[in-house]
């Protein structure tokens, strides 16, 4: 086993001995002992940068199911060492957070076990080539999502938001699914570099199209991206260092991978060029528009994070032009956007890491994150007032941090695209800046709301449930790592970029013959140019909009509640439960004999309809034994009391007559040559007897059937038909000559298992373990009977059954 | 022998399974006995009626009859018993605790 594979293992492992042994661990040592694995797998996966640098890629691959042609290949290239380094690092620091962020109370070991194995999931996702790998890797990482959002499920919005997720990233990771098996049809194999080698091939199949669009579809719901960003906000419900983590690092990023992965493969198409970019900038507009009327501190992070991710999504789609245009000394200014994609996806994870856990901080020391409640915290809280100073001032794109780079970047890079004449770009292409530039602007105010209103201003503490004060210092540590990278990635953007940008950007671009002359190099200062234009005129719309705030806030009222998305999904998933209750209810209607009318029917349609079609009736009288009469008159005795039990009024003469019945199956057991059958039977039969009229003790007399006429017609049509179906069953199997019979094996007996009577050895020997296992059942019965007769509920039990 | 053994199969499956159909909690399980009885009476008709000597060693040299579906009529017999007690107790137990031995009258909808 090499390196690569244990480092997608390494968290399942850990995930399963916190599983097995978190009895035996001290509580409060769960978490520092989980947090090695991140940090010994970040440090593993940072000795591969300097290598990778150089354009080598490490790739092994471990059968798994070799006939359906599935490996386990593991692939380690710039895009991937770039995503693992995010997930260990962020995973680090998150974990490190949560040490301090969870009480000792909590299902610790829950929760560092989902976390782990969300882990594991991600860098399963980023270091496979093969599709169906990825795919299981991308459904385990929605799981472990659903089991983190829902780690308080003593709550509704936990549990409702948990099954929102699940409901939307699975459904498309099963549309992804489809778009992968397209994609194994039209190249025959499942492995993303042999597709990428092979691009000419397909690009011309009909199914090409469509295995785009689902491919797609499992991006951006995964990514939030419009329309699907509704999961986003309710996930917030899981716990912040959680929120941190999946819902705005790594997991809503994994779609941004399944993107940039895809990019050699889709991006020549204009489809894919303007169906990513759309989607991206529609998301980044939509996202910031929505995010300024929240009042939730979680939930403007979380549309921000919408908003974010659309902004890297519409990069990408911007820089899928350089694969239509091909490798030439121009392309630069283009492959420029795709290298801005990557670069603010990494300042992303800093920035917004940050915010996140500064709010967690908040709320975990004031019990709070409504910012109506919020205000005038700087003077208590200094250390948490730097981290949401810096971490919203980089995501508003100000200098001197990061988010002011790529910000940059990003305007350029829509500046640029104008002036291409594809795509029909010279005619509506111009749209593009615009939305962009408008959306920062939102963007710029609802920073302004972070920081402002939580922090300056008056403070409220009537409105608040404690006094404010610093947090411990655990829980500083992880986000101060956070914001420093936040700065120093300002000051020395070029050492990122060179080492695990440009890497990650030769995977996006993996035909071009070198990627060198293709990356940009980043300039905190580039002239006064139309980007730092934009930029200053976001910050003078901003600070103006950010003042008119209560003025200009009536323009959300104008979408009515009714048709917001989110209400439409919710009458969506509550009208399609209501009908399936009421369907559910026609049916299952706690009627037991309803149930065993819908067994019978099914038996004789299926049955009976199967011999009708295939013609499998078959009787032939001339090969029975002969008939004597006292059998005859067995026979008759049998249908009497059979058809007279149906009439009878009294149980006592239903017991007896079910005993007739048994008696004279216990005749025709000795007419037929089973002399231990029938001396069981009568043992059984009388025992049986007893033990009904034991029973009617205790029990009422039998009333006259209640049923009406034509329920009693039904049933009787019913079982005439179950009756004919068996018997025509029977028929046929009488005369059903195909195989020789086995029993002449068992006629051997003595010699065998030493025992002279046939049916004895069977039981005793030749299927001893059927025998035993037949007593087990006679005492689980047994069992039951005597708890059914002694034991009683607790007053407790009843109630608790009622509930 | 066999065809009318197996008619005799049928009509007891019809009474057993009108039986089972009805909402008296006595009825059903008597439905349930007369099943068995009809399925232990198929399994030996299938097997072959009269074909052989009764399947013991000591008794004669052979020809034997099927001594395989004996067996199983043997085990089916118990455990169709264990059944029928279980289920007795059941109903006795139902009757106690909810007062009715009617399937309509013990329909549980009241938690949905």
């Amino acid at each position: 086993m090499t390196i690569d594979l244990a480092i997608i293992l390494a968290p399942f492992f850990m995930a399963a001995c916190i599983a097995i042994f978190y009895r035996k661990i001290k509580r409060n040592w769960v978490g520092w002992i989980v947090l090695f694995i991140p940090i010994i797998l970040f440090l593993t996966l940072t000795t591969y940068i300097p290598r990778v640098a150089n354009g080598h890629t490490f790739s092994n691959t471990y059968e798994w199911i070799p006939s359906l042609n599935i490996n386990f290949t593991t692939y380690l290239d710039g895009l991937s060492l770039m995503f693992s380094l995010l997930i260990t690092g962020v995973g680090s620091l998150v974990i490190l957070y949560s040490i301090f962020y969870l009480s000792q109370k909590e299902a610790l070991h829950h929760f560092y076990c989902y976390l782990l194995l969300f882990m594991g999931a991600m860098l399963g996702v980023v270091l496979s080539d093969h599709l169906m790998v990825l795919y299981v890797f991308w459904e385990l990482t929605s799981v472990s999502s659903f089991l983190l959002i829902a780690f308080w499920h003593h709550r509704k919005a936990s549990r409702a938001g948990a099954r929102k997720s699940m409901t939307i990233t699975v459904s498309g990771g099963v549309s992804m699914l489809v778009g992968f098996l397209m994609l194994y049809v039209m190249s025959g194999t499942f492995s993303i570099r042999e597709i990428i080698a092979n691009i000419s091939m397909i690009s011309g199949q009909s199914l090409f199209i469509p295995a785009l669009f689902l491919v797609l579809l499992g991006a951006f719901t995964k990514s939030a991206q419009f329309p699907f960003h509704i999961w986003l906000p309710d996930a917030m419900e899981a716990p912040t260092p959680v929120s941190a983590y999946l819902h705005s690092a790594t997991m809503v990023k994994a779609g941004i991978y399944l993107v940039a992965r895809f990019t050699p493969i889709f991006g020549g198409e204009m489809i894919w060029f303007w169906t990513v970019t759309g989607v991206g900038l529609i998301t980044l507009f939509w996202g910031s528009f929505n995010a300024i009327r929240q009042v939730d501190l979680k939930a403007i992070l979380a549309f921000s994070t919408v908003s974010q991710l659309g902004l890297i999504m519409s990069l990408l789609g911007l820089g899928s032009v350089a694969v239509h245009l091909g490798y030439s000394d121009k392309t630069v200014l283009y492959t420029q956007a795709s290298f801005a994609a990557l670069f603010h996806l990494m300042n992303h994870s800093t920035f917004k890491g940050a915010l996140f856990m500064m709010v967690g901080i908040v709320d975990h020391e004031l019990g709070t994150r409504d910012i109506r409640r919020l205000g005038g915290l700087m003077s208590f809280m200094p250390f948490t007032f730097t981290i949401a100073l810096i971490g919203s001032f980089s995501m508003a794109g100000l200098p001197p941090f990061n988010g002011f780079l790529s910000k940059e970047m990003f305007f350029a890079a829509v500046l640029k695209i104008t002036e291409l004449d594809i795509f029909s770009l010279q005619s509506v292409g111009v749209i593009i800046p615009i939305v962009a530039w408008v959306a920062s602007i939102f963007t710029f105010v609802y920073c302004l709301i972070i920081v402002g209103k939580t922090f300056f201003g008056k403070l409220k503490p009537d409105l608040l449930e404690k006094q404010p004060h610093e947090a411990p210092v655990g829980m500083l540590i992880p986000p101060f790592i956070l914001i420093s990278l936040v700065v120093l990635i300002f000051f020395f953007p070029n050492i990122l970029g060179k080492y695990i940008l440009q890497p990650a950007m030769g995977s996006i671009y993996p035909t071009f013959p070198s990627v060198k002359e293709l990356t940009p190099s980043i300039y905190a200062w580039h002239g006064f140019n139309p980007e730092l234009y934009m930029t200053m005129g976001v910050v003078v719309v901003g600070v103006i909009l950010y003042h008119l705030l209560p003025r200009w806030k009536r323009i959300y009222l104008l979408i009515p509640q009714r048709f917001t998305l989110n209400a439409m999904y919710e009458s969506t998933i509550s009208f399609s439960e209501n009908f399936s209750r009421l369907v559910t209810r026609r049916y299952m209607n706690g009627d037991l004999t309803h149930y065993f009318i819908y067994i019978y029917v099914f038996f004789v349609a299926v049955v009976a309809g199967y011999f009708l079609f295939t013609e499998g009736i078959t009787f032939n009288p001339a090969i029975d034994a002969k008939i004597e009469g006292f059998e005859l008159i067995l026979v008759f005795i049998m249908v009497v009391a059979a058809i007279s039990i149906l009439f009878a009024k009294s149980r006592i003469t239903t017991v007896i007559l079910n005993g007739v019945l048994g008696y004279s199956v216990a005749f025709f057991f000795v007419i037929f040559r089973a002399p231990d059958l029938a001396l069981t039977q009568l043992v059984v039969e009388s025992v049986t007897t007893a033990l009904f009229l034991i029973c009617f003790k205790f029990l009422p007399d039998l009333k006259p059937e209640p049923s009406t006429r034509g329920v009693k017609i039904s049933n009787g049509v019913i079982s005439i038909l179950v009756g004919a179906t068996v018997t025509i069953v029977g028929l046929a199997v009488m005369n059903y000559e195909k195989f020789d019979t086995i029993s002449s094996y068992f006629e051997d007996s003595y010699n065998l298992a030493g025992g002279k009577n046939i049916v004895n050895t069977i039981l005793g020997d030749f299927r001893a373990f059927d025998t035993m296992l037949e007593v087990v059942v006679l005492f689980i019965a047994g069992l039951g009977v005597y708890t059914l007769i002694k034991l009683k509920a607790k007053k407790e039990g009843t109630d608790i059954e009622n509930k | 022998m066999e065809s009318l053994m197996i008619v005799l199969v049928g009509i007891l499956v019809s009474v057993g399974t009108y039986l089972v159909l009805s909402r008296n909690i006595i009825r059903v399980i008597v439905g349930t006995a007369i099943l068995s009885h009809a399925v232990h009476l198929l399994i030996l008709t299938v097997g072959g009626l009269k074909k052989g000597d009764v399947p013991l060693l000591s008794h004669s040299g052979g020809p034997f009859t099927d001594a395989l579906p004996q067996a199983l009529i043997l085990t089916a017999i118990v455990i169709s018993f264990a059944v029928t007690a279980f289920l007795l107790v059941l109903a006795y137990r139902t009757y106690v605790t909810n007062g009715s031995d009617d399937f309509q009258e013990l329909r549980g909808m009241s938690d949905e």
